[in-house]
């Protein structure tokens, strides 16, 4: 499909201007990361035909990937952002995330170098172009050392506001292996987001391979859930106080519930972890938000409840996730029955605490 | 500090009959097994014992996950002795019927023919040392899940015997439980009106967790709903309910809080992707809604126990059914298990009634 949607947001809908915290950028081809690549690596991808890491989390062909007219490929023009996310939806900010498979390459030095190809490339080419912008630093996840020097490089361009990491891995994130990222993103007030998706090799269930993508993006949710408990039982929280955590694009009506099982259980063996000085679901207040996109309740009396749940009504970030297609009328995105403070606090001012560095 | 809380008379009834559909009754010792096993197997049994898949163990909270009062004086693990667990649980609470759910672990055995021995060993043991002394109970079917004609095999064989109330499989497999592989168990299960049901744990050979090994016990146990999660997502999107309209799942032990968001997660993700599921004939939560019951115990306990009430009504007062899971550390106590009050009809429908239901029991 071919046709540009035209989108009018009604204003009284965000009431005011809006923090978009999940906008996608996408690199059309491996080409185009070349200009910030060494001639080494030019080689390399020329001479091995590798077009860069091919496993992705969106089905190519699918509206859930893409809103028609969103690009081709999707997510790789700055004007089609412009025009169907920015300017409709009044928004101030919005921070730009790039889901390129790195984890997906086994060896470490192509993956760090095509990660730092990736945010040079998100610099010239989106926030240089767009002073809305703000930018997600890419990382070698599976190699923490090389992350955070990678994270030293690019933390020195203030636009750089968090760290991507794909919410699919081959090892918890909680684990001491990685807290040199969680150390490098502290120290310089970098949010960690967590995002849908993730390409690590082993299955995106506890038991095993499901048949169909529908299975694993339902699944993005327990995936989190697994991610959220180990970070917290392994005290990343503990460790650096400072640090915020973002899960991006993988529903939020679970949290609840995932609260209450945690709490639960820590009463009954939180002597097992005793630097859990706090309930989980306080850590969880206190240092993780989720994006809004996309809205699993089915109404606003749902939504309301589960904000209620929750314990708190700092937690959601206003997000459209462009250009992949999670609602269909602007009213599904935001319901426009939400109290004025709410609405205000999801649509800006939850992320405008949340970010030190906007 | 631990302390054992004195248990009064009082404390020991409720105002309700009580079924507990979550026992696990043990073997004194692993050549009980053995005894039930033909001489090929009992040999392997002896020698080699079982092996699942190894770099799976959390050390518990407890010496066999179990309540430190409920090791039993015939000198063998919590479960093990009957006269003690009448006194205990039985008679102690006062129960019409106790649901055994013995987690021995035939399913995760890698050598399958093993398996399948072990698993009958484990039936015939529950009938020949459990059922046929104690009327109360009944027992599950223990099955090689992994080794579907196996697996049908020795439900055909078991199938006869209405003490039987379900086929038993552990939650962590080796494929999505929806996969055509499970699909002869399902057929064999519903040719003879059996539920299946799937109870905490297992080992299907990966991680405990999507993204690896967690690093504490607390992880292994608190992080279970993810793999029941898991499971029923597949159940629907594989259409298993429209190729086995009467299949009923029963799961055990793995929480419930997390249902109404899945269902609304379920019925979304659907109303986006149904293109790669055309076949599907109903809404992801009208499955969930017509095949799933689900057993209480451990207890859900959000931060307002009013919120309890919202659970109950999504996933409807007919599909809970009470369990304490003894003699494990967490037994949920029948007097004490709920967070909050609810109608005294539907308390009596999760205490006993939905369970008498749902098995057929008098």
């Amino acid at each position: 499909m071919t046709e540009t949607v035209a989108l009018r947001v009604d204003p009284k809908l965000t009431g005011g201007p809006v923090i978009d915290c999940d906008l996608h950028c996408n690199v059309p081809k491996i080409e185009a990361l070349f200009p910030y690549l060494s001639d080494f690596w030019r080689e390399y991808c020329t001479q091995s035909a590798f077009r860069g890491p091919v496993d992705t989390a969106y089905p190519k062909g699918h509206k859930t990937t893409a809103r028609p007219g969103s690009g081709s490929p999707p997510g790789s023009s700055v004007d089609l952002l412009r025009e169907q996310a920015l300017d409709p939806w009044n928004v101030e900010i919005g921070i730009l995330t790039c889901s390129y498979a790195i984890e997906s390459i086994h060896n470490p030095d192509t993956a760090a170098n095509l990660a730092a190809a990736v945010n040079d490339w998100m610099a010239a080419e989106w926030l240089d172009k767009e002073p809305r912008l703000r930018g997600t630093i890419v990382i070698p996840v599976q190699q923490p050392e090389m992350a955070a020097a990678e994270i030293e490089r690019v933390a020195k361009d203030r636009r750089f506001v968090q760290v991507h990491m794909p919410a699919r891995s081959s090892m918890l994130y909680g684990n001491r292996h990685f807290h040199p990222i969680y150390e490098a993103a502290a120290r310089h007030d970098l949010v960690i987001q967590m995002h849908f998706g993730g390409a690590p090799g082993n299955p995106p269930t506890p038991s095993g391979w499901p048949s169909h993508y529908v299975e694993e993006y339902v699944g993005m949710g327990q995936v989190c859930e697994s991610q959220i408990m180990n970070i917290i039982a392994e005290g990343v929280f503990d460790r650096f106080p400072t640090l915020r955590w973002v899960v991006a694009e993988a529903g939020w009506a679970w949290v609840p519930a995932w609260m209450w099982r945690m709490d639960k259980e820590w009463k009954g063996l939180r002597r097992e972890i005793p630097w859990v000085r706090d309930a989980p679901s306080e850590y969880m207040r206190r240092h993780m938000r989720w994006t809004l996109q996309p809205v699993d309740p089915p109404d606003v009396i749902q939504f309301l409840r589960i904000v209620e749940e929750m314990g708190s009504d700092e937690l959601l970030l206003f997000s459209t996730d462009w250009p992949h297609w999670q609602w269909d009328t602007p009213e599904e995105a935001l319901p426009p029955d939400l109290p004025d403070e709410l609405r205000r606090k999801i649509a800006y001012n939850n992320a405008r605490a949340f970010y030190h560095r906007l | 500090m631990v302390q054992t809380l004195e248990q009064t008379a009082a404390r020991r009834r409720t105002r309700y009959a009580v079924i507990d559909c979550d026992i696990h009754t043990a073997p004194k010792k692993p050549e009980v097994l053995g005894k039930y096993m033909p001489e090929r197997w009992r040999r392997h049994h002896e020698q080699f014992g079982g092996r699942g898949h190894a770099g799976a163990y959390y050390p518990r909270a407890n010496l066999n996950a179990a309540r430190t009062d409920s090791w039993p004086p015939n000198g063998g693990p919590p479960g093990s002795d009957l006269d003690f667990l009448r006194e205990q649980l039985l008679d102690g609470w006062g129960m019409d019927y106790g649901i055994m759910t013995p987690l021995v672990g035939s399913g995760g055995q890698i050598n399958l023919e093993y398996g399948a021995a072990h698993a009958t060993a484990t039936n015939e043991w529950q009938k020949a040392e459990w059922m046929d002394l104690e009327p109360r109970l009944r027992g599950s079917i223990c099955v090689a899940y992994e080794d579907p004609e196996l697996t049908v095999k020795e439900i055909e064989r078991q199938a006869g015997d209405k003490r039987f109330v379900q086929v038993l499989l552990s939650a962590r497999t080796a494929e999505p439980l929806g996969r055509r592989k499970y699909w002869p168990m399902y057929e064999a299960a519903v040719a003879h009106d059996l539920p299946v049901a799937f109870h905490f744990g297992g080992s299907g050979g990966g991680p405990i967790t999507a993204s690896g090994w967690p690093s504490f016990y607390y992880e292994d146990h608190c992080g279970m709903p993810a793999t029941f999660e898991a499971q029923v997502t597949s159940y629907v999107f594989e259409g298993v309910f429209d190729r086995f309209p009467t299949l009923k799942i029963v799961l055990i032990e793995g929480g419930f809080g997390w249902v109404p968001a899945l269902k609304w997660r379920l019925d979304r993700a659907y109303s986006k992707l149904r293109d790669e599921v055309p076949t599907l004939q109903r809404k992801p939560s009208e499955y969930v809604e017509s095949h799933f019951w689900i057993t209480t115990q451990p207890m859900e306990e959000p931060q307002n126990p009013e919120h309890f009430k919202r659970i109950v009504e999504n996933i409807g007062e007919d599909k809970l059914m009470f369990a304490t899971d003894y003699p494990h550390w967490d037994f949920d106590a029948p007097d004490q298990a709920l967070p909050v009050r609810l109608p005294e009809e539907v308390e009596r429908k999760i205490m006993a009634e939905n369970a008498r239901a749902f098995y057929k029991l008098a």
